[in-house]
């Protein structure tokens, strides 16, 4: 909401010059303290002190140019100035501005002397637009018309005195305000200005217009009738006759342009007049092309049309639902007497009955609309304007009449401005007004108020704060409530005193945000100001923790990075086709309204944003690059039903020198050692060893160089590599390796640690023995380690695969595995026989269950 | 003179030959093996020396005490000069070893170095300690929502302008419900408050999503953290000193906060906040349009509705509830200009910080 200063100031006197930097900025900090956040403040320029009334003379042609002609005009001074002008709208006689050599004009022209087909033009005469005082660009702004060069001037016109001073125009400021969704009355000047006025504890009137009224009754020329009451409360017809086609006044006009509208003619500009001011948006219909003389307010007819004022032909009364289907909707229109649409109530009206040059008799609407029906009527057809929006958020259905009646006065002096006839307003209103609302009463608990605020107000300075902006108790006109006298005489306020005082608040019509208690409360601070209410230091009882998940995640991070790996972020809003590419089979929980095609699904793996985040490394020459990344990842619900299934992911992507699915292994056993899991109870399976079908979280992966990671029956993650083909899929070079490493920390995080308590470690020496078995390929190493392991017992510190040997004279498909197991009793020294024994026991154990031979 | 056998007792000039001719050959020796060989020609069994030695037998006390007393002076001197080349050729070979050894730090190829943690996740964690350290738990929650959690619990029923607001992803699950990425953290709040357990001091910190073209401020995909705090006579003057603390903590004690009025549909009264312009420190500058301050996030006293929906009576306990961006904080802190290099993951950005 763009808000001029000199609007503000006629509706309360703020005493702020324009030109007063740091009052101008006070009243911003004001406005900002209020919720009325300033988000720019505009300095504008006075019209230019070189820019003064000058009367015509004589107007003569220009040898060989037919566009332009020379004229010579008086500025005061009695003498002649000759000047080139491209306007024809203006007579001998007219008084005009002139602007001087040296003027500077609003955009930064600077008028020259300047020679045109052989005429020096010594400044130039300007129409409304160079001016910055509307949009009529077509001819001069003409000031006055006196008939002739010579003779009396209307009174007020003095030929040589500035433009600004005779317009009363200064300079101005504009406060371009962010006005909050539940504060519909300061989308208008009044509303802001009754919030400052009350801060600053200034007097403030909305304007009283006064009209006079003549000709016949209006209900003689037109009609209203509202067929939808709970899409239109309130319909409010006026009638005005007599209208010459006239541009605004120049300070109407200014005034349009600095809230940041175009000046059009007076009907048009009186009625976006008196919806900047007072709030309220009315639209006037041209009587004469209005069928039937008359306004009827009902819902479209399913796919009804109506081509709206900006030339759109709108489909109304049926929607597109997101599944396709067209569905009916309540589309409000305004019909003339005989049904044809003339309007989409309260958000454009049609192009039929549009103001135009020929409009002589005006049918004003005003009107309430149900805020729900117009705000779904703009978004369902994108046009939200100045009117729907002030609709949508509900405007004072008590300021129907006091906007008709400015209206109505803003046209009688644009008319006397321009030395037209007065406009012919008729007695009488047609006024629908099907629904009501009472006044709503709020009670507000002293109590309450200071238990929420942390404040200690009476209820005699709640009063004073909120008073002011409309909230008063009926009952009391306005007076403090009793009992307060003696406080304030007092002069000192006690907390907690005025517990249990309760005041009976009446909501103003133009706050129709204000529900509750708690609604006025924050009326009552925001008044009083949030920078006035102490600040106090409350304690939390308790020990702050950042539980168990967090924690894991931390622990993660560090040893991911202590392995060389960078964090990533990727977007959890992928390309489904990315997606598929990466090797993802099932379906995808995709978005309604995606933005584009590429963005149109949930992640369902952290894989394909990884390899998209590798890819970008890699085409920024970025080297080999290790990543990591935990996030959410969704899946359709169990059953289809609820909830998309979430999960958070753990992903780790090894593409640095020499990684593959060696360092993946490597990264798990890392990450398993310092997250202290009981690695014992985690099984890496493969092949055979599967307990079913391989899950989607191995999506992607190598399917010969890729393993789960399992405890008890859960699947934790997958270790492996990814495969090759998805590398090539999504352009990155299938010969490199890549590690890849995925993990469900749900899963992780329920996975059994290791004990707490910690074994002795022994003082006695230890024995070490070597074993080597020869085994097919088909068969787990880890299976192998697992029969060791049990065979060997406690006593067994360790047990460690020293390496694989393939080929030599070993059989294809088979390989060597040796071991070295080291054992160590915590309360003496082994014996040379009980060594033996072990040694015998690990081999009977490996070679009964397994189909391995120690090798010779 | 020779290593053989002294038969015949030597006389003094002799002894003094030897030692003199011995301290020549101490000093030429080159190395520590050509000295032990020399200290045992010159010192060991079979020296001279000992020759002599065995030769005094035969003479008078008086003479044999006086050649005695030279030659263990000529002993001791030949012995220490040994002593003190050994010293010497023992540093030599210590230097020319050492100098062999010799190596350029500077020489050394780079390996690949840790790894870095994402600077939001950096910005995340430090929240995450301060409000720790306020006694505040950690909590999350689902990124897709329900619109119940993400409005309606938090006072946004059907057709609330707020709704609006903020657009909206939603989810095309084919369900009666209807689901949606969450636009804001709030929706933990509810979640929160239906554990049931008060009072309740907790801190949500996670991404959200609103319907938002990315530009160099603006990302679909961000992340926020949520503060709530409900317990018995909870004041908004406990808000904003909270704000102001954690404020502090985060900024440094330079930095100072103000509310202002503000809308949200599950606070009332409801504050934004701001914080001092670091770039300007509260002079006025381009990146705070000359107001001295930036704004953080949005604040306020929860609004008595959103209790009640979850099943807290507003009468007897009362809590404030704060939320603000974290993204906005790391490109305030590190000068990132656009916001969107948090996405690209490129690693000349990500081991910068």
């Amino acid at each position: 909401m763009r808000v001029p200063l000199s609007w503000l100031s006629e509706l309360t006197p703020l005493s702020v010059d324009a030109g007063d930097r740091q009052a101008v900025r006070e009243l911003g900090a004001t406005l900002d303290s209020l919720g009325l956040v300033v988000e720019a403040v505009e300095r504008v320029p006075a019209p230019s002190d070189e820019v003064v009334l000058a009367r015509v003379l004589e107007i003569a042609p220009i040898p060989g140019a037919d566009r332009i002609r020379q004229v010579l005009v008086d500025e005061g001074t009695g003498e002649a100035r000759r000047v080139v002008c491209g306007a024809t709208n203006f007579a001998v006689g007219d008084v005009v501005p002139l602007a001087k050599v040296g003027a500077e004009l609003p955009g930064g022209m600077v008028i020259r002397r300047r020679e045109m087909r052989g005429v020096a033009s010594d400044g130039m005469l300007c129409s409304a637009r160079e001016l910055g005082l509307g949009s009529d660009s077509a001819g001069l702004l003409v000031l006055a018309s006196t008939g002739a060069a010579e003779g009396p001037l209307p009174g007020g016109v003095e030929l040589g005195m500035r433009l600004g001073e005779h317009l009363g125009l200064g300079s101005d400021v504009v406060y371009d305000i962010a006005v909050e969704p539940n504060r519909p009355d300061c989308l208008s000047i009044a509303g802001v200005a009754r919030d400052l006025a009350a801060r600053r504890r200034l007097p403030f009137e909305l304007p009283s217009p006064r009209i006079e009224r003549r000709g016949p009754d209006a209900r003689e020329l037109a009609s209203v009738s509202i067929l939808a009451p709970e899409g239109c409360h309130h319909l409010l017809g006026r009638v005005v006759r007599g209208i010459e086609p006239l541009p605004s006044p120049p300070l109407v006009a200014r005034r349009l342009l600095l809230a940041g509208m175009r000046p059009i003619g007076s009907v048009v500009d009186a009625s976006n007049y008196v919806m900047l001011e007072l709030g309220q948006p009315s639209h006037p219909y041209d009587l004469d092309a209005l069928g039937g003389r008359g306004l009827t307010v009902r819902y479209a007819a399913a796919g009804e049309r109506l081509v709206t004022l900006d030339g759109v032909e709108r489909r109304l009364g049926v929607h597109k639902s997101a599944g396709g289907e067209e569905v009916e909707v309540e589309d409000l229109l305004i019909c003339d007497s005989h049904g044809v649409p003339v309007g989409l109530a309260g958000v454009m009206g049609g192009a039929s009955t549009e103001i135009g040059r020929h409009t002589s008799s005006v049918l004003l609407e005003v009107a309430e609309f149900s805020p729900l029906v117009v705000g779904r009527s703009a978004k369902r057809q994108g046009l939200r304007t100045e009117a729907s929006a002030r609709f949508e958020r509900g405007i004072d259905p008590e300021g129907l009449e006091r906007a008709a009646d400015r209206f109505c006065e803003l046209l009688a002096q644009a008319a006397a401005a321009a030395g037209a006839s007065p406009p012919e307003v008729a007695p009488g209103d047609l006024d629908d007004h099907p629904l009501r609302q009472g006044r709503r009463m709020v009670p507000l608990r002293v109590g309450r108020v200071n238990a929420l605020l942390g404040t200690s107000l009476t209820a005699g300075e709640i009063q004073r704060l909120i008073e002011p902006i409309g909230f008063t108790e009926p009952a009391s006109g306005g007076k403090g409530a009793a009992g307060d006298a003696g406080e304030e005489g007092g002069g000192h306020r006690r907390p907690g005193a005025a517990a249990g005082e309760v005041l009976e608040v009446g909501v103003p019509s133009y706050r129709p945000d204000v529900g509750g208690e708690v609604d006025v409360i924050e009326e009552v601070a925001r008044m009083l100001g949030y920078e006035r209410i102490g600040r106090t230091h409350r304690r939390s009882p308790f020990v702050g923790t950042i539980g168990e998940r967090n924690g894991l995640q931390r622990r993660v991070r560090r040893l991911l990075a202590g392995l060389g790996a960078h964090e990533a972020w990727t977007s959890s809003i992928v390309d489904p086709t990315l997606h598929r590419r990466a090797g993802h089979l099932g379906e995808l929980v995709e978005l309604a309204n995606p933005m584009v095609s590429e963005e149109s699904a949930l992640r369902a793996h952290l894989l394909p944003g990884l390899l998209a985040a590798l890819r970008h490394n890699a085409a920024h020459r970025n080297g080999e690059v290790r990543l990591f990344e935990i996030g959410h990842v969704f899946s359709s619900p169990a059953g289809g039903e609820g909830r998309p299934d979430e999960r958070e992911h753990l992903g780790v992507l090894l593409s640095g020198p020499g990684d593959d699915a060696v360092s993946a292994v490597g990264a798990w056993r890392a990450l398993a050692e310092g997250l202290g899991l009981d690695e014992a109870r985690i099984r890496l399976a493969q092949g055979s060893a599967l307990p079913g079908p391989w899950p989607p979280i191995s999506t992607g992966m190598h399917p010969t160089r890729r393993g789960l990671l399992i405890a008890g029956n859960e699947v934790l993650g997958a270790v492996g590599e990814v495969d090759p083909e998805v590398l090539e899929a999504l352009s990155l070079p299938a010969s490199r390796r890549v590690g890849w490493l995925v993990v469900d920390l749900g899963e992780l995080e329920a996975t059994p640690r290791r004990t707490r308590s910690v074994r002795p470690v022994s003082r006695f020496p230890s024995s070490d023995i070597d074993l080597s078995f020869v085994l097919d390929d088909s068969t787990p190493a880890g299976e192998l380690e697992r029969a060791l392991v049990e065979a060997a017992g406690p006593l067994a510190e360790r047990v460690r695969l020293l390496g694989a040997f393939r080929g030599g004279d070993l059989p294809r498909g088979t390989r060597s595995l040796a071991y070295r197991i080291r054992f160590c009793a915590t309360d003496r020294t082994l014996t040379d026989a009980e060594v033996r024994e072990l040694r015998s026991a690990c081999i009977e154990a490996v070679t009964t269950r397994l189909p391995a031979a120690l090798r010779g | 003179m020779t290593s053989t056998e002294a038969e015949d007792p030597p006389v003094a000039e002799t002894i003094e030959r030897f030692a003199a001719a011995a301290a020549k050959r101490v000093a030429q020796a080159r190395d520590l093996e050509e000295l032990d060989a020399l200290q045992s020609e010159l010192t060991g069994r079979r020296s001279p020396v000992a020759g002599w030695k065995r030769s005094l037998g035969g003479l008078a006390d008086a003479e044999r005490r006086e050649l005695g007393r030279l030659l263990n002076e000529a002993l001791e001197r030949v012995e220490a000069l040994l002593a003190e080349r050994r010293v010497a050729l023992r540093r030599e070979a210590r230097a020319s070893r050492l100098d062999g050894d010799r190596m350029d730090l500077t020489e050394v190829p780079p390996g690949a170095g840790p790894g870095h943690l994402h600077v939001v996740t950096q910005v995340r964690e430090e929240l995450e300690d301060i409000f720790v350290g306020m006694g505040y738990e950690i909590a999350d929650g689902p990124e897709a929502e329900s619109e119940w959690y993400n409005f309606t619990a938090l006072n946004m029923p059907r057709d609330h302008p707020a709704r609006s607001i903020q657009d909206s992803f939603y989810l095309a699950t084919g369900d009666r419900e209807t689901y949606l990425l969450r636009t804001q953290t709030s929706p933990v709040q509810v979640r929160l408050l239906e554990r049931g357990s008060l009072p309740l001091y907790a801190v949500a910190p996670g991404r959200v999503y609103r319907r938002d073209t990315a530009d160099a401020r603006h990302l679909p995909v961000f992340h926020q953290i949520e503060g709530i705090a409900v317990d018995h006579g909870v004041t908004f003057g406990d808000l904003a000193g909270t704000i102001e603390t954690f404020v502090s903590a985060i900024f440094g004690s330079a930095t100072a906060t103000r509310l202002r009025p503000g809308y949200f549909p599950f606070t009332e009264p409801s504050a934004e906040f701001e914080v001092t312009c670091a770039i300007c420190g509260g002079e006025g500058c381009r990146t705070c349009s000359q107001t001295g301050w930036i704004e953080l996030g949005g604040s306020g006293m929860i609004h008595p509705a959103v209790l009640e929906s979850a099943g807290v009576d507003p009468e007897e306990w009362t809590g404030f509830a704060f939320g603000f961006g974290i993204d906005r904080i790391a490109t305030m802190r590190h000068g990132i200009e656009d916001i969107r290099v948090l996405l690209e993951n490129d690693v000349r950005f990500l081991a910068q910080l």
